[in-house]
Parts: structure tokens; C-alpha cells; sequence
């Protein structure tokens, strides 16, 4: 019995702690909910608070965000949304919890195919979806995504799971490319060339390349980067590959966007604005750039070296938001064709 | 001497002596209900949305493969959970032999580390680029992974082992408060006739211990069931995982409430046959002596099997892993260049979790208290309903409690207005209470799971005979069901601590702006793949959740001990 009076002891105290806790969201902040990882992007929010005084409150989480938005509703302490994947970009604003952002910094900075034509969301950056391919076992120096299906890769070919969102935006653009029929052929053809059953993240292609399970696999462009400059345990991955950037056939790379929402009720709006205008600003891009290794969507700023030596990227110019038409179409083949099992 | 206030009241035949503790105790379950149907209820309505073309779809691409994985994997998870937790617990409690007492405590540890963490420090240390297959590689002279086969963690099968491992201490700290508080009565005559120990686990202790051991599968199963993180790492196709992509790539929130509702029906119905089948067995034991047994020496290699049996569960469930975090911390200097504002995460997370045990402690146990001292079908109901949040993927109930949250938060503004306070804005919504009312709903299945397995153990003629002699719930409660019930409480109380310490869903979606737990801490290094980085926070979970498991291990002990002595 004694220990449970201690332990309820504990709890008194510790509702103390919780109710006094947490630091509330004043007036005059900007209240930023996230997809994207609170660690990735706080050293951009220091650098706005440091410089316009406007404290910047988080949360970050992995889905969900938009449900909770709408359920706060015109309570909702949301100015800004920041959310990755054309896909989810388009539930934002289905979800009715987004307004138009007017303003000319963006409209000049932004171009036309990585935003909204109402204005409900800005792309801020950018990351295509390429090939990790061994330097000792793929002599290709160029390849299509159209290629990936050539039996002559049959067993050499690794891929994340083929519901992941960036997967399911490639083959969406596929669709937007050649249509349903000819993309169920690819998945096909894709599948069968697979080395093992589509499971791991973006590293373990560089992984089970570097493993000799596979020669080639399809990831994303800054896991190569952040493999080679900032994670010694995994520098060898990425020096056992080297980075593809395929083509469609009658297209280019296939890129996604890192995007910006402004919240329907945003409490702080003049202060939401302010934030969503400094990250296309020169300082936040760079930091997009040199940080997080994406590209840019401000004309004129530098990729990262180690980007830059992938090649020069010719993007697709398909408008990303006829790519996200696609995406159910595209999670549906993926079941059709048993991609995942 | 009895209070004239209160006359004998019938229900089902049944005496009860109603009193105000019997409304409180019924109350407490009725609330217990209601707070686990609200997410529920908000589910169903999100399930009433339109769906157009999704289930033939989902019927013929996608549940059939996922049906089957799923059970498969449920299927391998309880093989492997209940082998390893439920002779572990057998073996502690009734063996005396070299390392037990550090045994009996170290081995419930592999819970506190995420389950999603031990599968990624796995694949690191299994897969084909890891130490071990480097090092076979050197040894055999191979030149690449093409060369030979080895098994690929990043599979069903390791998905099976791999929980197994992490989730067997449900089953043994069910079982082992049982096999605690087994009846001498049973017990000693048997052994006294000459039957072995083995004869006596076979016919007597697993049988009585089955209700326990089955709310720890149970447990572990809706655990399996509810993980996303490890499954989809490791490439297996589950129901839950489904259930994800059809609400984010097949833009369906509506088709994914189905889906839940649908999954939530299957696991009520398997509750149901599992309990049917229990009550045609009929294990109403009269344990009037739960004084705990003398434990019997090992001698000869038995001596020695017995400590290794229960050290490989944890040295691959938790020591293995433990120390490959602790490796990271060491190498990454994250003790030396110490983030400190970790310290201010682990503060809020116990304070999260004690607050939130101490809720579901307190309900869960009265909620099946309340059914003890008053048989009366909404109590039943109330019971039986309110351990449900357990049932669907945390990330679920978190979207399903969102709208009630905001409901309540209305009512209390105009109730505000109403008392001329003014509107008061979101109250709950995005706060820490609503990260309480997350873990309270989520784990009240563990606290009354432990809470029934423990008070089965109750005679109820032990109740008749006090309330003959005039008890009141409160007495009944204070002098016989706490105590005895003891074993299970602080088991359920080390679980949903635990439990607390690590959710990750529900904590995502429904903190306050700023607010950091360890568990989100470390998930937001994990999902950039680096999760080594959040070693040190995870060690953190495990210390913590250390402390409670030695001290409660410890007590359980001694209380043993004073027992017996109290007694020669």
C-alpha cells in the first residue's frame, strides 16, 4: 500500500509539472504544425525568430495533421502547415483547412508548376526521386525510369515498399506520363526485376547495393548526401554507389515538393505570412540547400556541392498537382500487381 | 456491525450490499466506458463516409494477402510469447537457482525499449553489410552477400521473432503474478504425493494461470497488431498498414475507419471465443491460502538451464539491443555534447506517464471492483467495453478523439459564457490532458486485464463471508481485494508505465505546440533514418522504466517472504 500511496504522491506532482509545462502559445508567435521533423527544420525557425523577434511554437508528426486542423477548427491555434508530397499537399486543401496566400514575393519567387494556381500552397523545395546504382556492377551512366522494367535488371533491381509516398508519387507521374494500362505493364516488369520483397527506407538501397544484393535502386536524392557528409557509419553506402538521375521518355526527372500552407484560421496571420515569405527568402534556401541537401525552389540559389555533382536536373514539367490526380490510380495498381508482397 | 442504511439488494441471485462505495467503484466504470467509446464513436461516424469503388478493390487486392500475413504473424508472435514468457515466470517462481532474483527483473526489461528501435538495430547488426555477416564473410572467404544464404531479418519471420522477443514480458508479468499467488493449497498436496515439477506446471499451475496468460497474449497480440513502424520496416504486409494506405494514398479517411471498425470486430469476436471458451472450462478456483510456495532448488544442470533459459530472452530482447544503444552513445559522444534540453523531455514524459498510470490504475481496477460488488449487466457492459482503445492503432484512436476533445472543449465554453467567464478558446484539445485521456484510453485494457486476472483468483466466498459479517465494498476492497490483487496491480502499474513512457502515435498527433516526449524525440531521428541519434533518449525510457520493474520485483519479493515467515 505504501507504494502506491508514493506513486500517487508522484502523479500529484507530476500534474503540477504538465499543467505548468508546457510554454503557451502567445500572441504575437507563429504556430507552425509540420510533417517534416522538428530537428530538420528548427535551425531555420532560429534564424527567423533571430532576426524578426517572432517566436516560432511546433509540432511536428507523421500523419494526421490535417484531421486535427479541421477538428480544432476556427479554435485551431494553426497559422502555417509545412507538408511534403504533392499528395498530401492536395489533402490539405481538400481538407477545407487552407486559404489563399497573396503575395507577390512568392508569386515572383515560386515558379508556376510548384504551386497552387488559387494560391493555397507554395512549394519551398524540392527533392527527386533518382537511381543508387553500384559504381562496380552498373556501368549506366544514364538511364530512364522506363528502363527499370527491362528484364536485362531481372533480380538486381532493391525498392522501398511501393505505398511509400514518394513511390506512389513516382508511379502517379508515370501514370500522368503514359497512362494506367502501360503503367500496371511497368509495375509489372519493375516487380519481377526486384531482388527481394520491397521492405527498409531510402538507405537500405544504398545498403543492399553496397551489400551486393542488388546493383540498382530507386531513392531519394538527399539520402545519398546525408549518407556521404554526415553519417560515417553509412559513408561507405554511399561510396560503394553513385547517383542516377533518370528521365521519362518524354519528359525529365521526377521531382516532389516540400510545400507551405497558410491555416483557414490562422490566428497570427501577418506574423504566418512574414515566416512563409522569409523561407523562400536567400538565408532559409540556402540553409534548404547546404542543410537538408534539396533543391531549392528560388531561381539563382546553389544546390550543394554533392547535389550539384549528381548532374544538372531537368525536371519534369508536368504541373505536380496533374501528378497528384493520379496517386489513387497508382496506389491501386500497386495492389493489382502485388508490388509489396 | 451493519449499517442500517443499507439492505440486502438481488441481482442475479445475488446478495449485494449496496453502499455508496458501490455507486463510486459503478461510476468509475461507467465513466471507464465512456471515455473508451468516445474515440470509437467518432470512428463510426468517420466510417459512415462515402467510399465509392474501395471495397471491391480492398476485397480483391488487398485484405485477402493482408488477412493472411496478419494471422501468420499474430499466430507466430503468441507461439513465441507465450513459450518464452509464460516458462520464464513458471521457472522464477518456482525454482531457487544461481541469478534468479536479477533474472526476475531484468527480464520483463525488453518492454521498454520501441519496438520499431530493437528492429532497427537488428537489421544493423543482421543484414548483410552488419558485423556478423562481415565477419562470416571473412571467415568463410566469400566475396559478397550473393554468395551464400542467410536468413533476412527483413522478413515475416523476423518480424515474428523479433516481437516475440520485445513483447514476451506481457506474458510473463501476467503469468508470473499468478504463479505467485498460487495456492499452496493446490500446490503442496501434489508435490507431497511425489508429482514433478514439470507434472505440476503441465496439470495444475498453467491451467490456473491461464486467464492470466492469455490477457498477456492478448496484450502482446493488440501490440503486434497496432504497430506500424516495425512491420512496414521490415516488409510485412499487415491489416494495420492497410489500413494507412488506404486513408493516405488511397485519399479514403472513410474506407480506413472501415477497415478499423472491421479489424475491431475480428479482434472482439476472437475476445469473445477466447472467453467462451475459458468459462466452459470453469477455472473459478477457491485460492482461500494464496500464500506464496517455498521455491524448490535446482540441483545437478538443471541448476545451470534454468538461469540460461531466462537469460537468452533477455539478452537478445534487451541487452543486446540496450548495448547497442549504449555503443552509439558512446561513440557519437551524445552523454559528452548532452542535449540538455533532454532533461526537460524526460521530465514531462514521466510526468505524462504517472499521471496517466495512476488514472488508469485507479479506473481500470475499480471498474472491475465495481462488477465484484454489483453483478449488474451496465456494470458488466461497462467493463467489457472500456478496455477497447487497446484494440485500434494508436494513430486511430488519436484521429478519433480529436472531434471529441473539441465537443468537450465547446461545452465547456458555454458553460463559460453561461457563467460569464467568456469564451475560452480549446481546453483540452492540444493540451497535455488530452495526451493523458490518449494513454488512459489506450491502456485501460492492460490495467483491467491485470485487474480480472487478478481478482479471478478471489474466492468469492471470501466476499460472502465478509459482507456477512457486515463489510462494505470499501472494507472488502481495503482488507481482501487489494491485497491479494497486489501482484497484478503493480504488474499492470509497471505496464502501463511503461506503455506510457514510449507511445508514439497517439503523443504525435495529439501534444501541445513545443511539447517533446522521449518517444517523439527519438522518433523524429528515426524517421530521418538516423535514429542512433536518439540512443541516448531511448536509454533514457529504459532507465526510467528500469527503476519501477527492480522496485516492484523487489516488493513483490519481500511481501513473499514476510508472508512465510508470518506464518512458520
Amino acid at each position: 500500500m505504501k507504494t502506491i500511496c508514493a506513486f500517487a504522491r508522484g502523479a500529484a506532482v507530476a500534474s503540477t509539472i504538465v499543467a505548468a509545462g508546457p510554454a503557451l502559445a502567445q500572441s504575437g508567435d507563429v504556430n507552425v504544425y509540420t510533417y517534416r521533423e522538428s530537428k530538420l527544420i528548427q535551425p531555420l525557425f532560429d534564424a527567423f525568430t533571430k532576426q524578426t523577434g517572432i517566436k516560432v511554437n511546433v509540432i511536428s508528426a507523421s500523419s494526421g495533421l490535417e484531421q486535427r486542423i479541421k477538428a480544432e477548427g476556427a479554435n485551431s491555434p494553426a497559422d502555417v502547415l509545412l507538408t511534403v508530397d504533392i499528395g498530401r499537399i492536395e489533402d490539405a486543401v481538400r481538407a477545407g483547412i487552407t486559404q489563399p496566400i497573396k503575395s507577390d514575393v512568392l508569386d515572383k519567387v515560386v515558379a508556376p508548376q510548384y504551386r497552387d494556381p488559387e494560391g493555397h500552397w507554395y512549394g519551398i523545395s524540392m527533392r527527386a526521386r533518382v537511381v543508387y546504382a553500384s559504381k562496380d556492377r552498373a556501368r549506366e551512366t544514364a538511364l530512364s525510369y522506363e528502363d527499370l522494367a527491362d528484364p536485362k535488371w531481372k533480380g538486381k533491381i532493391c525498392i522501398r515498399s511501393g505505398q511509400y509516398i514518394y513511390n506512389n508519387a513516382l508511379f502517379a507521374a508515370f501514370i500522368a506520363h503514359h497512362g494506367e494500362a502501360k503503367t500496371e505493364e511497368w509495375l509489372r516488369g519493375l516487380k519481377a526485376n526486384l531482388a527481394q520483397k520491397p521492405s527498409g527506407g531510402d538507405r537500405e538501397v544504398g545498403r543492399d547495393i553496397a551489400a551486393g544484393k542488388c546493383d540498382i535502386g530507386v531513392a531519394n536524392t538527399y539520402y545519398w548526401a546525408l549518407m556521404l557528409n554526415k553519417e560515417p557509419e553509412r559513408k561507405a553506402w554511399a561510396e560503394a554507389t553513385k547517383v542516377i538521375l533518370p528521365k521519362f521518355q518524354n519528359g525529365g526527372t521526377h521531382v516532389n515538393l516540400s510545400a507551405v500552407v497558410l491555416a483557414r484560421y490562422a490566428p497570427n496571420k501577418a506574423n504566418a505570412m512574414k515566416l512563409i515569405e522569409w523561407l523562400v527568402g536567400d538565408e532559409a534556401q540556402h540553409m534548404y540547400a547546404d542543410l537538408n541537401y534539396e533543391y531549392p525552389v528560388r531561381a539563382g540559389i546553389a544546390v550543394n556541392s554533392t547535389i550539384a555533382g549528381y548532374g544538372k536536373l531537368n525536371a519534369d514539367t508536368i504541373a505536380l498537382s496533374k501528378i497528384a490526380d493520379h496517386k489513387k490510380a497508382a496506389a491501386n495498381l500497386v495492389d493489382k500487381v502485388g508490388f509489396d508482397n | 456491525m451493519p449499517n442500517p442504511r443499507a439492505g440486502p439488494f438481488w441481482i442475479e441471485g445475488r446478495p449485494v450490499v449496496m453502499r455508496w462505495q458501490t455507486f463510486v467503484f459503478g461510476g468509475m466504470a461507467v465513466a471507464a466506458a465512456l471515455l473508451a467509446t468516445a474515440p470509437l464513436a467518432s470512428l463510426i461516424v468517420l466510417a459512415f463516409g462515402e467510399t465509392g469503388d474501395l471495397w471491391p478493390h480492398l476485397a480483391r487486392y488487398v485484405i485477402p494477402a493482408a488477412l493472411v500475413e496478419t494471422a501468420l504473424l499474430l499466430a507466430g508472435v503468441a507461439a513465441v510469447t507465450i513459450i518464452i514468457g509464460a516458462s520464464t515466470a513458471w521457472l522464477v517462481t518456482t525454482f531457487a537457482f544461481p541469478g534468479r532474483d536479477a533474472l526476475s527483473w531484468l527480464l520483463p526489461l525488453p518492454l521498454a525499449i520501441p519496438t520499431y528501435i530493437v528492429a532497427y538495430v537488428y537489421v544493423d547488426i543482421l543484414d548483410a553489410i552488419g558485423p556478423v555477416q562481415s565477419a562470416l564473410r571473412t571467415v568463410f572467404g566469400w566475396r559478397s552477400a550473393a554468395d551464400y544464404w542467410f536468413p533476412n531479418v527483413r522478413s515475416l519471420a523476423g518480424a515474428i521473432l523479433l516481437f516475440g522477443f520485445v513483447l514476451y514480458p506481457y506474458v510473463y508479468l501476467a503469468a508470473r503474478a499468478m504463479f505467485q499467488t498460487q495456492s499452496p493449497l493446490f500446490v503442496e498436496p501434489a508435490r507431497m504425493l511425489g508429482a514433478s515439477p514439470l507434472e505440476l506446471a503441465r496439470r495444475i499451475s498453467s491451467p490456473l494461470a491461464r486467464p492470466a496468460i492469455t490477457v498477456g497474449v492478448s496484450l502482446s497480440l493488440l501490440e503486434t497488431l497496432n504497430d506500424i513502424g516495425a512491420s512496414e520496416y521490415l516488409g510485412v504486409q499487415t491489416l494495420t498498414l492497410s489500413i494507412f494506405t488506404t486513408w493516405l494514398n488511397r485519399g479514403s479517411l472513410a474506407g480506413a475507419a472501415q477497415m478499423a471498425c472491421l479489424m475491431l470486430l475480428i479482434v472482439i469476436a476472437l475476445i469473445a471465443l477466447e472467453r467462451q471458451a475459458r468459462r466452459r472450462r470453469g477455472f473459478a478456483v477457491s485460492a482461500t491460502d494464496p500464500r506464496h510456495l517455498s521455491r524448490i532448488a535446482l540441483t545437478g544442470p538443471a541448476r545451470w538451464i534454468a538461469p540460461i533459459a531466462c537469460l537468452v530472452p533477455v539478452a537478445l530482447g534487451f541487452l543486446l539491443p540496450a548495448g547497442y544503444l549504449l555503443r552509439e552513445v558512446m561513440v557519437r559522444g551524445l552523454l559528452v555534447g548532452f542535449d540538455t534540453s533532454l532533461a526537460g523531455y524526460a521530465l514531462t514524459t514521466v510526468a505524462l506517464a504517472s499521471i496517466a498510470t495512476a488514472v488508469t490504475l485507479v479506473l481500470g481496477f475499480s471498474a472491475v471492483a465495481a462488477l465484484r460488488y454489483a453483478k449488474h449487466p451496465l456494470i458488466a457492459t461497462s467493463v467489457n467495453i472500456a478496455g477497447i482503445g487497446y484494440a485500434v492503432p494508436g494513430t486511430v484512436l488519436a484521429l478519433g478523439l480529436l472531434s471529441p476533445l473539441v465537443l468537450a472543449d465547446e461545452v465547456i465554453n458555454t458553460l463559460a459564457q453561461a457563467f460569464g467567464v467568456g469564451r475560452v478558446g480549446l481546453v483540452l484539445a492540444g493540451s497535455g490532458a488530452a495526451l493523458v485521456i490518449a494513454y488512459v484510453v489506450r491502456f485501460l485494457a492492460i490495467a483491467i486485464g491485470f485487474a480480472q486476472a487478478g481478482f479471478s483468483r478471489v474466492s468469492p466466498e471470501l466476499d460472502e463471508a465478509a459482507r456477512l459479517l457486515g463489510a462494505g465494498p470499501g472494507t472488502l476492497a481495503r482488507t481482501i481485494h487489494l491485497p491479494l490483487a497486489q501482484p497484478a496491480i503493480f504488474g499492470a502499474a509497471l505496464l502501463v508505465f511503461v506503455d506510457c513512457l514510449k507511445e508514439l502515435p497517439a503523443t504525435l498527433l495529439l501534444r501541445p505546440l513545443n511539447v517533446e516526449t522521449l518517444a517523439t524525440y527519438i522518433y523524429q531521428f528515426a524517421t530521418r533514418g538516423s535514429f542512433e541519434q536518439g540512443s541516448l533518449a531511448a536509454l533514457i525510457i529504459v532507465v526510467v522504466g528500469i527503476l519501477p520493474v527492480i522496485r516492484i520485483t523487489q516488493y513483490a519479493d519481500i511481501a513473499t517472504r514476510l508472508r512465510l515467515d508470518a506464518r512458520s
